[in-house]
């Protein structure tokens, strides 16, 4: 079976995932050889993901932690509710 | 990365149901990232995302009882913080564009990547990350929110398949096609403008609009 480009496209984010059974991969794989413009989509698919996944590009807003540690700490320094006195949540 | 091993979840969490409270600042913090991008994913808007998820970390910690340790926390945090995310969109019911919970997915969608053969260098320049931080960004969130939480966790928060699922209560073959047709979208729109960062240059002129 040869494949075509557009059949490349299609498995390209499982490729990268290493999701594609052998047999396929091993198509994609020689495809991939003698095709510029597949071996380009792919590279530029994968560099893509990889910047993605890179703490520095997505960054959590400066101070989120501290507040969110203070926010906590009210909670947990709440008394605690009591248990079992007189069920009067229902009305 | 963040490798907490559920067995020791378990454990904090019983301590700190068993009193040790300040435990569970621990518990949570590996779970910080993934909460707040999830939920800025759907929210769209730091202050929201943010508000969304002290609430989301505070229902956590007071339901914390009920975690059943059949998922894996982080799992079971992120639901949480998409039922907050979500609740919050049907309440202001502003940007009905995506369907929320549609299961879309099952025609291929064939798409045509862009065709350039000259952008294979990821940057390292500090500078040049950065500005490529904005345009990656931007193009995320252009993504239809469907796309853009699936992309958020498995690309970003880098969770398995099979943990983006749970977290987002899809099925893992949605998961895989989804990814693939926000790569592809990301990868049409965004290859063609990175090309820009290729070549080791300095002064790169993308940034007109």
């Amino acid at each position: 079976m040869r494949i075509d480009c557009k059949h490349v496209w299609e498995h390209i984010s499982a490729y990268i995932d290493g999701e594609v059974d052998p047999v396929l991969r091993a198509e994609i794989d020689r495809h991939l050889e003698t095709c510029e413009i597949c071996s380009a989509v792919l590279d530029s698919t994968r560099n893509i993901v990889v910047l993605v996944a890179d703490d520095r590009v997505f960054e959590l807003p400066a101070g989120f932690s501290k507040r969110l540690h203070e926010r906590i700490d009210e909670e947990i320094n709440k008394p605690d509710p009591p248990l079992d006195s007189s069920s009067a949540e229902s009305t | 990365m963040t490798g907490t091993v559920p067995e020791q979840d378990a454990e904090t969490i019983r301590r700190i149901l068993a009193g040790e409270k300040h435990l569970f600042h621990e518990l949570i913090r590996p779970c910080e990232r993934s909460i707040y991008f999830l939920l800025f994913s759907l929210l769209k808007n730091e202050a929201d995302a943010e508000d969304a998820a002290q609430e989301t970390v505070i229902k956590v910690y007071t339901n914390l009882h009920l975690f059943r340790g059949d998922s894996q926390f982080r799992t079971w945090v992120l639901s949480i913080a998409r039922n907050e995310g979500l609740g919050r969109l049907r309440k202001l019911s502003t940007r009905r564009e995506d369907s929320l919970d549609a299961e879309t997915d099952e025609q291929t969608g064939d798409y045509t990547p862009a065709i350039l053969t000259s952008w294979r260098e990821i940057p390292a320049d500090e500078l040049e990350r950065k500005e490529l931080g904005e345009i990656l960004r931007a193009a995320i969130e252009r993504l239809p929110e469907n796309y853009r939480n699936v992309v958020v966790l498995r690309d970003i928060e880098e969770m398995d398949i099979r943990e983006t699922a749970a977290a987002l209560g899809i099925s893992e073959g949605s998961v895989k096609v989804r990814l693939h047709r926000a790569r592809a979208m990301l990868q049409k729109e965004l290859a063609p403008q990175l090309k820009a960062f290729a070549p080791k240059r300095k002064g790169f002129l993308w940034g007109r609009a």
